[in-house]
């Protein structure tokens, strides 16, 4: 019978249904009930995506839940979907990220908050569709779609500077994109098909490779984003609402890695190869000058944006440093250097998303994410200075969190190719500690500093439970991270195999 | 059979003539101020026309008329997207010219006449056909600008619109007249023969150049788009409605006769020049609409741009990039109505309003058709899933199917300055706090009529392929 279903296809679509039936619904007098049917059409999703990890065969790397069938006969471009590892944990955390927000932010919107909730939906559906898509046109519509919903949550629901941030992203997003574009269709006039795998396994020349990979560089480090092109993350991320912040932080950000696996890293090996010291380089860049940025930060969001933009370069560093371990044969450690990276992406995606969460707790209370104006919260709000703590630990690096697994993998790979790489790398765990621990003392601890911190009330039922869900995530994935390893395992032994290998010539090409 | 008088050939356009004369003398008969007889008449002819046409549509080729008139496929097609876009502009007018003294029976009957032009032309086999139509056409709009007597601006656009269209035709004239003394024919399949045999014959060049010059003209393509913004900002905005979408097509009927077929042989001549205007209508074209505050003079600008992504599809002169151009040229129509749409929609008894800032506030008070005008805007910046991303995409396919890569990349690297203006008019209608809202139009057929559109922009968007196949029909790539 599960069999049968399109599941795949209900974890895009559902979600984006539900929305749209949403957006009929106005007027106060049905916000309950829209606020009941949008968190009925997100666990719904969110069983689904669970349904699909159970029936996932983790013990193979073949693509499976394919769906395929002809959407534009005149193109060539067909409605294709299907999951491997490195997809599938990403559809589970979009998911559940989604559920997430709809429950965190069930009270605390006053305007039109039927619509606000039918925006994440919708974009929840359509960022399941970007890990989903196998047909890399689908995946292009999916891709710029996702925009609209973003742009207008943080263009209507956000803060003072809504109107420049939100332009900013979408225009900055849009640019790299379109350079995808161009890059697809050339490839497609090669493949002569807009297939992913079809582009995968094709050779091109070395270069036509630098031209393509600077494109797909441009539209996957955007989203990343990678040092320089980071700006308008923390101008997103500050005036976004709080479900703005997480879904970007969560997933938005992902999509840049998962660009880097899918496209560029298997279709123009050669030029990665090639230019794998700049991105290395680049890496360190963003784990070390954004690391000094964020210490340096009042703003407690701008803050764990820029620390976003940290992490997030771990996970570049692990994907390219398994090219220059590739090169001197290490596979063993390049195997690491990618799940390294995979599993960074995924923990990310949970502390992040729950730093968020936490600020948004205080945002709610006092109106302002100045560091400065908090001072003593542990002593109104005990309950959420714990939670607050697991999460600040975790960004850190902890041992023991999620947040210690991807970061150790990719010092460890990084160890086998230079030892100043790891220790410039490792060094920021240090910084990270410092900027997370710092912030965490300005605002927990310390005497109460004003009236409004005295008459603050702690976590409730709601805001408990979610962060409840996101710590049990952090500390599981952090003691026993086996499970995902497990998912993505053959997946990345093939993509190893098969897809790094050289595509200047068709030997060696796994068919 | 190509030498035989067959009216069978154009009884389309005899139904049309005969429908005009009869709604013309109905029309004087007529008491109503709302002419609302002569609007359903109106409409009634245009569905017969659709209706007509439909049937012709899988007609084989034919020429008549001493090879003067063509039927075929392509221009069915054409007629087909000329009458439904006709219709539609003709819906949006209702409410709007009867606040403005523009109810009048001239109003309908111009707008025929003009259809009756673009049939001759999309249905032409001579440059003496074409120029016949393309006068046909040209005069009905200059007469639509001007209906509007009382006002300056209408007036003025009305005059620089004559002054430039006839430019235009007498470049075409020119070229045309050149061609005839270089090869004695004025049929096109001739002249094509023509340069089969004489690949490159100096006087006929110089007169092709002057043809593309006109056509240029027409398009309101950079260098030849000084007229654009101006008209389409001064004429009534049902009328800029109207001959910013509809009369493309026409044109481009004719850019295929003459280009394609004309000139097919000496394709390197011309596509260089094409290459060129394209590439200046959309870098000029997206960064002057950056910094416009009207609505429609912003619309206008950007129909330079969509122009120039349009006849980018030219340049590769094959049959499958015409399709796509075909394609793009459509749904610019659709795109543009819906455009215009909106300005028409904020027209209120006798007020216009048609700055951007005008529609501040407009998201947050009426939502739903905050969200359709969003969809208006994100399809023109051609993002998708909705329908203008899709014939970009041809076009582009198109460009680096042949060869045209970078060209490709200064394209649609423009296309994120474009985003940045269409994101404007979102940003007002959605971001910015108001304290009441903007005045919206109260009539229930525009209301309805919008959102119909805009929803096929939706739909549309979902599955080109309905509009696609005719195109590629239209040029025998799928049958």
């Amino acid at each position: 019978m599960i069999e049968k279903l399109p599941l795949l296809s209900l974890s895009i679509w559902l979600p984006v249904l539900t929305g749209v039936l949403m957006l009929f619904v106005t007027g106060q007098k049905h916000k309950k009930t829209s606020h009941w049917i949008a968190l009925i059409g997100a666990a719904a999703t969110f069983a689904i995506s669970l349904l699909l990890l159970s029936e996932f065969d983790s013990s193979s790397y073949y693509i499976q839940f394919i769906e395929d069938k002809v959407w534009l006969k005149s193109l060539d471009i067909h409605y294709a979907l299907g999951i491997d590892g490195f997809s599938l944990p990403l559809i589970v955390l979009t998911s559940l990220m989604t559920l997430i927000v709809v429950i965190s932010s069930w009270n605390n919107i006053k305007f039109r908050a039927t619509h606000y909730l039918a925006g994440f939906l919708i974009m929840g559906g359509l960022m399941n569709g970007v890990f989903a898509a196998t047909d890399s046109i689908l995946f292009y519509v999916f891709w710029e779609a996702m925009l609209v919903p973003m742009f207008l949550i943080i263009g209507i629901w956000g803060g003072a500077n809504r109107v420049y941030a939100s332009l900013k992203f979408f225009i900055y997003t849009f640019f790299g994109s379109v350079f995808l574009l161009i890059a697809l269709i050339y490839l497609a006039k090669q493949a002569d098909s807009f297939d992913i795998f079809n582009m995968q396994q094709m050779v091109i020349d070395l270069e036509a490779q630098k031209l393509i990979f600077f494109a797909f560089l441009i539209a996957f480090a955007v989203k990343i984003p990678m040092w320089p092109v980071h700006t308008w993350l923390p101008d997103a991320h500050v005036q976004a609402p709080t479900g703005g912040s997480v879904i970007l932080a969560a997933i938005m950000l992902k999509m840049g890695t998962y660009g880097f696996i899918r496209f560029m890293l298997p279709i123009v090996p050669d030029a990665s190869m090639a230019y794998a010291g700049m991105m290395i380089v680049l890496s360190l860049i963003a784990i070390a000058y954004i690391g000094f940025v964020a210490l340096a930060q009042e703003d407690m969001k701008k803050l764990v944006a820029y620390s976003s933009i940290a992490h997030m370069g771990f996970v570049t560093l692990g994907l390219f440093i398994s090219f220059a371990l590739l090169k001197q044969q290490q596979v063993d450690a390049a195997v690491m250097g990618i799940q390294g990276a995979l599993v960074q992406t995924i923990s990310h995606g949970f502390i992040s998303g729950a730093l968020f969460l936490c600020i948004g707790v205080l945002y709610d209370r006092m109106h302002s994410r100045n560091i400065a104006d908090y001072g003593g919260v542990v002593n109104t709000m005990p309950k959420f200075a714990m939670f607050f703590m697991l999460f600040a630990m975790a960004n850190a690096g902890l041992p023991g969190t999620s947040g210690f697994v991807g970061e150790f993998f990719v010092i460890i790979a990084s160890l086998q190719v230079s030892f100043w790489i790891a220790i410039i790398a490792g060094l920021t765990l240090v910084l990270a500690a410092a900027y997370t621990l710092w912030m965490y003392k300005r605002v927990i601890f310390g005497d109460i500093a004003n009236d409004k911190v005295a008459s603050l009330n702690d976590l409730n039922g709601r805001e408990l439970s979610v962060l409840i869900i996101l710590a049990l995530l952090v500390l599981f994935f952090g003691l026993y991270p086996s499970p995902l390893l497990e998912i993505m395992q053959p997946s990345v032994e093939h993509f190893i195999d098969c897809n790094l290998v050289s595509k200047l010539t068709p030997e060696g090409m796994c068919s | 059979m190509n030498e035989s008088i067959n009216f069978s050939l154009i009884y389309s356009e005899i139904f049309l003539l005969t429908a005009i004369c009869c709604i013309m003398l109905v029309d004087l008969f007529q008491r109503d101020r709302e002419r609302k007889l002569t609007f359903t008449l109106t409409q009634l002819t245009l569905v017969t026309l659709i209706i007509l046409g439909f049937n012709q549509l899988n007609m084989p080729l034919a020429i008549g008329f001493y090879q003067h008139w063509i039927l075929d496929t392509l221009a069915t097609t054409l007629k087909i997207a000329i009458y439904i876009m006709t219709f539609i502009a003709l819906l949006y007018a209702r409410p709007f010219i009867s606040h403005r003294n523009l109810m009048r029976g001239e109003y309908y009957l111009l707008t025929l006449f003009s259809v009756l032009g673009m049939m001759i032309m999309v249905s032409s086999n001579s440059f003496l056909l074409v120029y016949l139509g393309l006068e046909l056409l040209s005069l009905s709009l200059y007469a639509l600008v001007a209906l509007q007597r009382d006002s300056k601006l209408a007036s003025e656009s009305a005059v620089k619109y004559f002054v430039m269209g006839g430019l235009a035709s007498g470049f075409i004239l020119y070229g045309v007249s050149l061609i005839y003394g270089a090869t004695g024919s004025i049929i096109i399949s001739e002249v094509s023969q023509f340069y089969s045999q004489n690949p490159s014959n100096l006087i006929s060049q110089f007169g092709m150049v002057f043809i593309v010059i006109g056509l240029a003209f027409k398009f309101g393509a950079v260098p030849f788009h000084m007229w654009l913004p101006d008209v389409y900002h001064g004429s009534p905005s049902s009328i800029t409605a109207y001959i910013s979408s509809v009369p493309k097509i026409a044109v481009f009927g004719i850019a295929v006769r003459i280009l394609m077929v004309a000139f097919g042989q000496s394709i390197g001549d011309w596509s260089g020049l094409i290459l060129i205007v394209a590439l200046l209508s959309i870098i000029v074209g997206n960064v002057v609409a950056v910094v416009q505050s009207n609505l429609k003079r912003m619309l206008g600008y950007s129909a330079i741009a969509h122009i120039g992504y349009f006849l980018l599809g030219l340049v590769p002169a094959t049959d499958a990039s015409f399709s796509a151009a075909m394609f793009y040229i459509i749904v610019y129509a659709l795109m543009t109505l819906a455009g215009f749409g909106i300005v028409i929609f904020m027209s209120v008894a006798e007020k216009d309003y048609q700055n951007v800032s005008d529609l501040r506030g407009l998201g947050r008070y009426h939502p739903w058709y905050g969200l359709m005008f969003t969809v208006v805007m994100i399809s023109m910046a051609g993002i998708p899933p909705f329908i203008g991303f899709w014939p970009k995409l041809e076009i582009f396919r198109q460009l680096v199917l042949n060869g045209y890569v970078f060209e490709a990349v200064i394209a649609i690297a423009f296309s994120v300055v474009g985003l940045f203006y269409y994101l404007k008019v979102v940003k007002e209608m959605f971001f910015s706090e108001v304290e009441e809202s903007p005045e919206i139009t109260e009539s229930r057929s525009l209301k309805v009529a919008l959102s119909f559109n805009c929803i096929l922009l939706v739909l549309i968007g979902l599955m080109p392929d309905s509009i696609y196949d005719y195109c590629l029909t239209a040029f025998n790539i799928i049958s």
